[in-house]
């Protein structure tokens, strides 16, 4: 185990500096082993950036680097995103 | 209010210290206004952002230790020997001065009292902070779902919020205590690191279904999420939430 792992949980504030949904909820189904985990499940693993793996294969689903002035998000590993909308 | 809906981004706002608790010899409990708190979940967390005069900024995340409360919120911070910000959030900061923050964040880390029991709370050092707010929520709005709260802190000294929880306990609030470096003479209460025998102990067992809830370094979260698998908890009833440096 790497100690310094952390979760999705951690990089959620960062995530809605760009995204208007709550990304903690939302469900990444990965492209590896198709197992479907809340964004804030997925093991997160920071270096330069961040990035989430798939708590159950470790298949890398998304990276992000963060500049001054923008951020790189990288989506190597979802199949897809199931995003809640309201019903309206 | 389910987190669900669109919330559109976020974006940092000031909050000025209203109050300082001293908590251990070690944790602080900073409380402050933020006047335009949309309000929060239990179990959620906020991004404090520091900058420097030079411009250098840094940020760290914190649960929001306080049940729902205007535009109030409380942050638990553990004092870290040669952290970047722990040290100047618990020394430096005085009444009336203003930090940037982020916030609420998180909508997977989260109980609402509809949610009802049974509870299983699991919090190792501050990792009981998220699960505090559950409690105090539970007892604002005068829940009684069944709920055991697990703590496991290094000493008698180091355990957070110790009068209070003494305070809640009943109504269907149980509190048990497990100290892993020192302990009080005369001490009877479990003395070692959370594993499967202490958890079985403490209960509600698998067959009561509970939502579960680990807060905690990581390799403590890993630790009892193992431990409550073996035991026969459902995986998808387990919400865990690790902490450590996420500053960029």
């Amino acid at each position: 185990m790497d100690e310094t792992m952390l979760d999705g949980n951690a990089v959620a504030g960062m995530l809605r500096d760009v995204f208007a949904v709550e990304t903690t909820t939302t469900v990444a189904t990965c492209g590896g082993c198709g197992e479907p985990t809340p964004m804030g499940e997925t093991h997160v693993y920071r270096g330069a950036g961040f990035v989430l793996r798939c708590p159950r294969c470790e298949n890398a689903l998304v990276t992000l680097v963060r500049g001054d002035t923008r951020m790189w998000i990288g989506f190597p590993g979802i199949r897809t995103l199931q995003v809640a909308i309201d019903a309206s | 209010m389910a987190g669900t809906a669109l919330l559109g981004r976020l974006t940092w706002q000031l909050a000025e210290l209203v109050d300082v608790i001293a908590e251990t010899p070690r944790a602080t409990t900073l409380v402050f206004a933020v006047p335009d708190w949309p309000g929060h979940r239990a179990g959620q967390h906020v991004d404090v952002r520091l900058t420097a005069e030079d411009g250098y900024q840094t940020q760290r995340s914190y649960s929001i230790s306080s049940a729902p409360d205007g535009t109030r919120i409380a942050l638990t911070v553990v004092h870290v020997q040669d952290g970047e910000v722990s040290p100047y959030l618990t020394g430096e900061l005085r009444s009336g001065d203003q930090i940037e923050l982020r916030g609420p964040v998180g909508g997977y880390f989260v109980w609402e009292p509809e949610h009802g029991g049974p509870l299983l709370l699991v919090g190792g050092g501050s990792g009981l902070a998220p699960l505090m707010a559950m409690i105090r929520l539970r007892a604002a709005v005068g829940s009684d779902a069944e709920t055991r709260l697990l703590v496991s802190s290094r000493s008698w000294e180091d355990i957070l919020y110790r009068t209070e929880l003494e305070r809640l306990a009943g109504h269907g609030l149980t509190v048990v205590h497990t100290l892993t470096a020192s302990r009080p003479s005369g001490w009877t209460g479990y003395a070692r690191r959370v594993d499967a025998d202490m958890l079985a102990e403490v209960g509600p067992g698998p067959a009561a279904r509970p939502q579960v809830f680990v807060c905690g370094p990581t390799p403590f979260v890993e630790a009892v999420a193992e431990a409550l698998v073996t035991l026969g908890h459902e995986p998808r009833r387990i919400k865990t939430e690790r902490f450590g440096p996420t500053g960029d």
